[in-house]
């Protein structure tokens, strides 16, 4: 596949990780945000393969692993109601509720579609006038133009049976609430590709400048990734902190505007909840007022979910790269993909499942 | 998150008021909307998530990548470092 | 700031798609829920079908049941699948198909027409595997109650004289070969639920193998330790099994393991390894070292059709039970199939 393939070539890969070898004097430590980047780094072993004092942390870039345990409580329980068809994009049907997650609505007999696209969820409430559709619209901001879009056409089409439960995740609060913490290990950053190709990067200016870290914009082919890393390791090693974009055929400064317009117009930030992190300011979205119509949390009114937390999963402070998940005690044991204790379990782009897979059970 | 591909546009149309496309993704077919890249055209490659396309791919930054690779690889074999071969220079877009 | 976790729910008490994936729900489901009820069967190595001694021959016996929805699909349907997978089934048993029975449950109010063209194809699928239908049953449930068309086909053959397939024979030092690309099959079905148009030819890979496994066993004899066809949960499935059973590991190439182009566009589309695709046409053959060439040779002579590659090879047993090398030369694990893959936008 064209743009895509050569950006695996096992040539230019070794030649980058001898630059970077090159380059490395000291031990770093560098967060790659987006799962996908976890995703890929785990898939062709590149931690494997990078020298050993550059140790990759895994951000909380998995909108699958953060999404609040109450928002996924209040999702099983309206996909539940009679009537309800519940559309949810496949990552989200395993994800650990309370008591259950929205596989077992569906084998309990609820209507739980899986769709590709926001849109065809509208299409299941164009087609479907007797039945409410729900659409659980989750995502960081690549998606949240796709969603918002969804909200946009249900209206245009004067739909009165579509709704959403709006999940959404912003970056940048989330790397804030990580370089301000006292716990911070992270030295520099590989932000987010997709999330950069919406919004650009020109927010993230401050805040390699406020905490004096390293961004670099990158993407989520393995070259993308090394070219990333070594990117990022002079500029540490250089003393240097600045934004630079290595993703550029596909991300702009300024980003995409019309998708920036259309996120503007029918969401607006909103303070959110992370799971295993706790409440950050500013860092989510939820419709803004004119679209209120479209909210299925007003909607339908779910009763006050009593969420159940234990102890034992360590979610948070992997996600903001305090722990690796083998430090976790359940990891392996009592916590498996196949009965997770945590979303970063559950999701494939969770750092715990990626490690499973990927790298074993601890020996 | 964020599984976003390449797609190249073969067929622009409108669908209940949206400007759609049909992109190929290395022989699939499979529709996205494009209301997010009023400059598209056919012929054009698109990054895609979740059926929207949010960028038009740069294909000269990607020209200039391959460049670059190309150099490093021929740098790498005068200095005798031992590599797989079984590198291919990307092949110049043919329309 | 706070860490909060959710709690560990207690597994479904109730059948779920997860349980029907081909991976591990569904061997919990095997081993903990149907095998405790029918301990007289011995049904230890859970192979493809059972071998049964019967006087100085065995015979293999095996059932297999299709539900595919949609039931046409590019390069077949559910006649077509509900043939040659029973063949096929007892194909990696090291027998000779022999005969079929096949049992059908109808939705009210299905097509008579849709039922005269999967009868057709399975009629077609017989005969030329030289395989008799010999019984069946036909049952119609209300409208509403089945997904149109439900087939179960029942199989037995004569095990070859000169077959020991057993995934307990496999031994480090064995090579690992399939017999062409993997995922066509689920893939298609896949892009025909999804709406993804097809530019190219992908289609299901159903086919019947039995005169592929044959010529194997007739040339290379006990040195075909195993074979299987991989079916749900596709290649990645079929080699933990395998390494299960062996308590051996299996390290795959990942460069060496063909697949096509738009199965492997497809699948990037939509967030799914092929390696966990189901096939309905392909073989995993575990064979003694030094066969690779004239496996290769044999496979291409039986059918051209075939696009044979030597994938990987078995060790001794290390931490995981199947590797696989990138194409940059880290590793990873190829872990078996949790519950149903879903295409993801994550």
């Amino acid at each position: 596949m064209k743009y895509l393939e050569e950006f695996r070539d096992p040539d230019v890969a070794r030649l980058y990780l001898e630059q970077i070898e090159a380059a490395v004097t000291r031990p770093w430590k560098i967060m790659e945000v987006c799962g996908g980047q976890t995703h890929a780094i785990m898939q062709y072993g590149i931690q494997e393969l990078i020298p050993d004092m550059i140790t990759l942390l895994h951000g909380p870039g998995c909108p699958v692993c953060v999404t609040p345990l109450e928002q996924i409580d209040k999702a099983i329980a309206i996909a539940g109601q009679p009537g309800v068809i519940f559309a949810s994009f496949g990552d989200m049907l395993r994800v650990p509720g309370s008591e259950k997650d929205l596989f077992a609505v569906k084998a309990e007999g609820g209507d739980v579609r899986v769709v590709y696209s926001p849109l065809d969820a509208v299409r299941l409430a164009a087609d479907n006038p007797d039945r409410e559709v729900v659409f659980f619209a989750i995502g960081f901001e690549t998606t949240a133009p796709a969603n918002a879009m969804a909200v946009k056409q249900a209206a245009a089409l004067g739909l009165t049976n579509f709704s959403e439960i709006v999940s959404h995740v912003l970056v940048p609060p989330a790397l804030e609430v990580i370089l301000a913490s006292p716990e911070n290990q992270v030295q520099g950053f590989l932000a987010a590709g997709h999330v950069c190709t919406v919004m650009g990067y020109h927010e993230y200016e401050p805040i390699a400048a406020r905490y004096s870290v390293p961004i670099v914009v990158t993407g989520f082919e393995p070259l993308d990734i090394l070219e990333g890393i070594l990117l990022a390791i002079r500029q540490l090693e250089e003393g240097r902190h600045e934004v630079e974009n290595q993703y550029r055929r596909s991300v702009r400064r300024t980003g995409n505007e019309p998708a920036q317009a259309m996120i503007g117009e029918v969401y607006r930030v909103v303070p959110r909840q992370w799971r295993g992190i706790g409440e950050i300011p500013d860092s989510g979205l939820g419709l803004q007022p004119a679209y209120a119509a479209y909210d299925a949390e007003t909607r339908f009114k779910v009763d006050t979910i009593r969420t159940r937390e234990p102890e034992v999963c360590i979610s948070g402070e992997v996600l903001q790269g305090w722990k690796k998940p083998p430090d976790c005690p359940a990891f392996g044991g009592d916590c498996t993909p196949e009965t997770p204790l945590g979303a970063t379990m559950v999701s494939a782009e969770g750092a715990c499942a990626a490690y499973y897979r990927y790298q074993g059970m601890p020996t | 998150m964020c599984l976003a591909i390449p797609g190249r546009v073969v067929e622009v149309y409108e669908e209940a008021g949206l400007p759609m496309g049909r992109l190929d993704y290395g022989g699939v077919i499979h529709q996205a909307c494009l209301a997010y890249l009023p400059e598209i055209k056919v012929g054009d490659y698109a990054i895609v998530h979740a059926g929207f396309a949010i960028s038009i791919l740069n294909e000269e930054e990607a020209q200039k990548s391959f460049e670059i690779w190309a150099e490093m690889i021929s740098k790498a074999d005068e200095a005798g470092i031992p590599l797989t071969g079984e590198s291919q220079p990307a092949i110049e877009p043919s329309e | 700031m706070e860490l909060n976790c959710p709690l560990p729910f207690e597994d479904h008490e109730k059948v779920s798609l997860a349980h029907g994936g081909g991976g591990r729900r569904m061997a919990q489901l095997i081993q903990e829920v149907i095998l405790p009820h029918f301990p007289n069967g011995k049904v230890e190595n859970i192979h493809d079908g059972a071998i049964l001694q019967f006087g100085s021959e065995r015979l293999a016996f095996t059932t297999d049941s299709f539900v595919v929805t949609p039931p046409f699909f590019p390069g077949g349907n559910i006649g077509d699948l509900a043939v040659n997978g029973t063949i096929n089934d007892l194909a990696v048993c090291g027998a000779r198909p022999l005969y079929l029975s096949c049992a059908l449950i109808l939705e009210e109010g299905y097509p008579m027409e849709s039922l005269r063209r999967v009868l057709a194809s399975m009629g077609t699928a017989a005969e030329a595997a030289g395989v008799a239908l010999v019984t069946g049953d036909t049952k119609v449930v209300d409208r509403g109650k089945g997904d149109g068309i439900f087939i179960t086909t029942t199989g037995v053959g004569r095990v070859l004289p000169g077959a020991r397939i057993d995934p307990r024979r496999v031994q480090p030092g064995d090579v690992v070969i399939i017999n062409g690309p993997v995922g066509d099959h689920g893939m298609t079905i896949m892009c025909q639920r999804e709406g993804l148009t097809m530019q190219g030819d992908l289609a299901s890979d159903t086919r019947a193998l039995h005169r592929e496994t044959e010529a194997l066993i007739e040339r290379f004899g006990e040195a075909i330790h195993c074979l299987r066809d991989m079916t749900r949960g596709g290649l990645a499935s079929v080699m933990n099994e395998i390494a299960q059973t062996a308590a051996v590991s299996i390290t795959l190439k990942e460069q060496a393991i063909p697949v096509n182009p738009p199965v492997h566009g497809a699948c990037e589309l939509l967030g799914l390894d092929p390696l966990y695709v189901a096939n309905e046409g392909k073989l995993a053959i575990f064979a003694e070292a030094g066969t690779e060439k004239d496996i290769l040779a044999l496979l291409r002579e039986t059918d051209p059709a075939n696009q044979p590659a030597v994938i990987g090879t078995v060790t001794e047993q290390v931490g995981a039970a199947v590797v696989l090398e990138s194409v940059l030369g880290g590793s990873r694990i190829l872990d078996m199939l949790s519950g149903e893959q879903l295409p993801r936008i994550c």
